[in-house]
């Protein structure tokens, strides 16, 4: 409390021009420079006197500007900025490229977005997209093998990864700019003729077995894992894990008929981006790709998805002293006309410093560190409705009753209109960082080329934004969260809970034991 | 708000050094006058220093504040005051989070001295009077209440969010504390408003509540994480006297027992103008930005500047280890103490850990991984500052079937092939090159760019640093990598951790401290 008069006079005494605090300075150097004319005409003061006055103003000309509270800062228009739209260029075997020149540094950048991913995968055989990724690029092509590239493009300080999603297999890389000519032939080397070495297949799998046995070694990766699980069903491909079994299963025919399904030109979609000229960097990859044979277009696995059945989810941790709750149902994809309603009543009830869980069960009750959550959204197919904490085993149950009572209450109505503006406000003005470098614009155009949404989709989702109203944001609450149906996760020590999880509902007892491999 | 300490063993880089290596290198000196031309750094007369990067790329500016005060400030039974202090402030200012400053001030006042009269009674190890304790604490509580009412809540992070705000945040390490975020252009003069009032005059209204989530903290990256645990356990094994081996969360008994005086004393002791370097990166001109965050952060008192650390670690003398049972997969480490960031050999430690951890060309993950295939990762770097001497620690997660124990010896293997024969060229090239080309690719990020200048800035008291550091890892020979090797490595320099698979535990795990209300003293 004592810091301005504290610092104030270590100030004097050091001789340094007095700077002192906002709230003190502001009303002295106000009445100073309100008395210092009068003071100065009428009296004919001493040298020292005026001094004063007039050093309290030099030290003071900083001051009078500075406004007394924020509100009062001047906020000038943005600068008028138009992102640089990527060049969109189709081959007639159907390769879609996206080109994005960006001259401030000396370097050139890659992804391929193939169509196909883990929930296309036939279940017995789980995990296989996740070896296909990465032997794709550590098994090497025909005439060099994985470590030879590894030697190769370490020494250039080149990264040439495949890996694995949900729904695409990506090849991304990047090299200094003179490098590109040398770098760029593994990628076409890689697309043509890859050769998933064995050897590189069986360290693969048993890298992947490694994974499986530390699976539960921590909090975060169980309800993470779980939580899909209770949303979309333990088989969904959505949802479903490796195991010993099907990681076994898999072989290097099962990766080579998966490339032949998969790579081809007319389902992968290129970015490009760096310091390059449009016009020679089309030139170069026309040339490289042309000659691709059209192949079947990739039909995704048709996934259905259901809710999950209500209750309480228990899964025994006897090593933590904190649960880990997470309550989920299922939530909806980004075609939903509720789209951009739907984000602000995320980000008013479960977004950032200024929403309604942080404030209630973080701020005001220090029932937790991490709190949040909201309705989840995909592109195409489902999200998951997840809102979750983590809370002291001792808190458990009052938590629990504590996220309740938020979702209950968003979902009776009466978002007020301060926390509409509030939420609207922060999506609206943050909304520059979406495109705010060439690369996002880039990634951006690919993901909406990916899902066939349109190229101006991020701007429709804005302009949602600006129209959004309170009864729309207490509709959608209402619409997508259902206290009454959602699954509730809990990851703990029981022994140490405050109550039993029986007084919160039916309890389902989950086994997260790993199976273990059969067979030799 | 988050402990940049405790979590970031896994796969993940070790807190700021592997930062020196990426950043260590670079490019020519025509790289650096092209930043000279878009840069400018000016101390004020009150000692904070603040630097302007020119980069109107887009319409956004990103916000950089450097505080020269961690974790390593703190003494017996005020661990954690730092990060404390890093949550505190987000809880504003005299004017923004409260309806009444005068009369929440008052408020304030009462709920200390109600605190001071309950940990008395509370911590006495001798004569303690439960029932008196309960009466204080209700008092305490009371108080507490009567503070609320003037609060209003997380307005500060509120402001920022609206206005657009992106990624606020802070961290706090050993080394230093830091926040961070974004804002549209337009807001810069905001942001100078908001981040000078924010180190003027903040408030330290709800503390004991925010302990209570600096606890739960804890719990999730310590207490209920094996890698935490074995990291905490493990650091205070290879640190005797240097405050390297505390927790940047700190214990849990202090961290129930600290106060909002403390807390405030530890932000007027430590947070003095001469400690905090500030940049910033974006659509900004240097000519309208100097001037404008000179208005605002010059009105900061001057302070003394703290006294610097005495603390030295003493040479250690023999192996030590650490040995936890856990219900996890096994889990190995081993460290050597090393010099600070300013010891002459810093940059071949650098090289060192880029040849032994870099990519699938380095010798830790051909020899562990891809050869033997005892492990599915294997690394060497930095650990757990930079600041003060420091560790370089090998850690290896063991593959399915294999123990803790099994990567000692390929680990080994690899360190005395250091120490015996000379690299080739080949490899010493390419961590070169490498080195450079990290430099590059981390240079096209404002918020990487103010973090990147800021901390340079900050810690060798000149940004060019960044650049200049190319040199020093090109000047690395064969020789000094054998030289520091056989230095370093030694088994008398080493401690060890080790999670070996034990079967589950009933017990409480450690940390927990159930009776609270007894404090530090259980």
């Amino acid at each position: 409390m004592n810091r301005f008069t504290r610092s104030l006079a270590i100030a004097l005494l050091a001789g340094i021009p007095v700077l002192a605090s906002a709230q003190t300075t502001q009303p002295a150097a106000k009445a100073a420079a309100q008395s210092s004319q009068p003071k100065s005409s009428s009296h004919t003061r001493t040298a020292g006197d005026a001094r004063t006055t007039g050093d309290a103003r030099t030290t003071g000309t900083a001051t009078p500007s500075v406004p007394r509270s924020w509100k009062q800062v001047p906020i000038p228009a943005l600068h008028p900025f138009q992102p640089q739209e990527p060049r969109r260029i189709e081959l007639s075997n159907g390769l879609v490229i996206f080109l994005q020149e960006d001259h401030e540094l000396p370097l050139i950048n890659g992804v391929l977005r193939i169509r196909g991913g883990s929930r296309d995968e036939p279940a017995a055989k789980t995990g296989m997209n996740d070896i296909y990724a990465e032997v794709w690029r550590t098994g090497g092509t025909t005439s060099k093998t994985g470590d030879q590239l590894d030697d190769f493009l370490e020494s250039r300080a080149a990264t040439v990864e495949t890996f694995p999603s949900q729904d695409s297999s990506f090849v991304s890389w990047s090299s200094l700019k003179g490098d590109f000519d040398r770098v760029f032939p593994v990628i076409t080397d890689l697309l043509e003729h890859p050769e998933f070495r064995q050897d590189k297949l069986n360290l693969a799998k048993k890298q992947m077995a490694s994974g499986i046995s530390r699976r539960n070694d921590d909090v975060e990766d169980i309800t993470h894992r779980e939580t899909n699980k209770l949303a979309y069903g333990a088989d969904s491909p959505y949802a479903r894990t490796p195991e010993y079994s099907t990681v076994a299963a898999i072989t290097r025919e099962d990766l080579l008929d998966w490339h032949r399904r998969t790579v081809v030109p007319n389902n992968m979609i290129l970015g490009v981006s760096g310091d390059f000229d449009s016009a020679a960097m089309e030139h170069k990859l026309r040339e490289a790709f042309s000659a691709l044979a059209k192949g079947q277009a990739f039909a995704p696995a048709k996934i259905a998805v259901r809710d999950p059945a209500p209750g309480i989810y228990f899964i025994e941790k006897s090593d933590v002293n904190q649960s880990s709750i997470n309550m989920v149902e299922m939530g909806t994809d980004r075609h939903n006309p509720d789209y951009s309603a739907i984000n602000v009543m995320n980000q008013l009830f479960g977004g950032g410093f200024s929403s309604r869980l942080f404030s209630s069960i973080r701020t005001r009750l220090g029932l937790a560190y991490s709190v949040g959550g909201g309705v989840g959204t995909a592109f195409d197919h489902p999200g998951i409705v997840e809102i979750g904490m983590g809370t002291q085993s001792a808190n458990t149950a009052k938590a629990i009753d504590a996220l309740n009572r938020e979702i209950e209450r968003i979902t009776k109505g009466g978002v007020t209109a301060a926390e509409l503006k509030t939420a609207k406000d922060g999506m609206l003005n943050s909304y520059i960082f979406e495109f705010d470098s060439k690369d996002k614009v880039m990634a951006e155009r690919i993901r909406y080329e990916f899902y066939g949404y349109p190229p101006d989709f991020l701007e429709r989702y804005r302009a949602g934004i600006e129209k959004v109203t309170a009864a729309d944001v207490d509709r959608v609450a209402k619409k997508y969260l259902h206290p009454e149906k959602m699954a509730v996760l809990v990851v703990g020590h029981a022994q140490d809970f405050d109550r039993q999880l029986s007084t919160l509902g039916k309890v389902t007892s989950v086994d997260i034991a790993i199976p273990q491999a059969v067979g030799p | 708000m988050r402990n940049h300490n405790a979590v970031l063993f896994a796969l993940r880089s070790f807190s700021l050094v592997p930062l020196v290596l990426l950043l260590a290198i670079a490019a020519s000196s025509q790289d650096v006058k092209s930043f000279e031309k878009r840069i400018a750094v000016k101390k004020l007369p009150n000692g904070l220093t603040l630097l302007v990067m020119e980069r109107p790329e887009a319409p956004v500016i990103s916000f950089y504040t450097h505080v020269d005060a961690g974790s390593v400030q703190e003494g017996p039974g005020t661990t954690g005051l730092a990060h404390m202090f890093e949550h505190m402030a987000f809880k504003g200012t005299q004017e923004i989070g409260t309806t009444n400053y005068l009369a929440e001030k008052h408020a304030l006042e009462k709920v200390e001295v109600a605190y001071a009269a309950y940990q008395k009674e509370n911590l006495k190890d001798v004569g303690r009077d439960p029932a008196k304790a309960a009466q204080l604490e209700k008092a305490w509580k009371d108080a507490m209440d009567a503070a609320n009412q003037f609060v209003v809540p997380n307005e500060f992070g509120e402001i920022v969010e609206s206005q657009g705000g992106a990624g606020l945040n802070a961290n706090t390490d050993l080394d230093e504390t830091a926040y961070y975020y974004s804002f549209p252009e337009n807001r810069l003069e905001l942001w100078a408003y908001l981040e000078s009032e924010r180190f003027l005059q903040p408030v330290m209204r709800e503390f004991y509540k925010e302990r209570d989530v600096v606890m739960e903290e804890r719990r999730l990256r310590t207490d209920s994480a094996p890698q935490g645990r074995l990291m905490e356990n493990f650091l205070a094994a290879a640190y005797m006297a240097h405050p390297y081996g505390r927790p940047v969360v700190g214990w849990p008994s202090d961290l129930q027992s600290f106060s909002a005086t403390d807390a405030i004393h530890f932000f007027h002791k430590y947070y003095v103008p001469s400690s905090i370097t500030i940049a910033i990166v974006g659509d900004v001109r240097i000519s309208h930005a100097m001037p404008l965050l000179e208005k605002y952060f010059g009105r900061i008192p001057a302070a003394p500047a703290p006294d610097p650390l005495p603390t030295q670690e003493p040479p250690q003398q023999s192996l030590r280890e650490v040995v936890m049972h856990d219900q996890s997969q096994p889990v190995y480490m081993e460290g050597y103490h090393r010099g600070s960031f300013r010891d002459p050999d810093d940059a071949v430690f650098d090289v060192l850990s880029d040849l032994l951890s870099k990519g699938r060309t380095s010798r830790l993950y051909r020899s562990l991984v891809r050869d033997k295939q005892i492990a599915i990762g294997a690394q060497g770097g930095g650990y757990p500052g930079i600041k003060y001497p420091f560790l370089f620690l090998f850690s290896a997660f063991p593959a399915k079937g294999h123990t803790a124990r099994e990567m000692a010896g390929p680990i080994h293997e690899e360190i005395e092939r250091l120490k015996k024969e000379d690299v080739s060229d080949e490899e010493l090239e390419s961590v070169k090159t490498r080195a450079k080309a990290d430099l590059i690719r981390s240079l096209g990020d404002n918020s990487g760019l103010a973090l990147q200048l800021g901390l340079y800035q900050a810690m060798y008291g000149d940004w060019r640093e960044l650049f200049h550091q190319i040199a020093h890892i090109d000047a690395v020979t064969k020789a000094d990598i054998r030289r520091v090797a056989a230095k370093t490595f030694t088994e008398d320099n080493r401690t060890v951790g080790i999670i070996e698979t034990g079967p589950p535990v009933e017990a409480a795990p450690p940390g927990e401290n159930k009776q609270a209300e007894k404090g530090a003293q259980q």
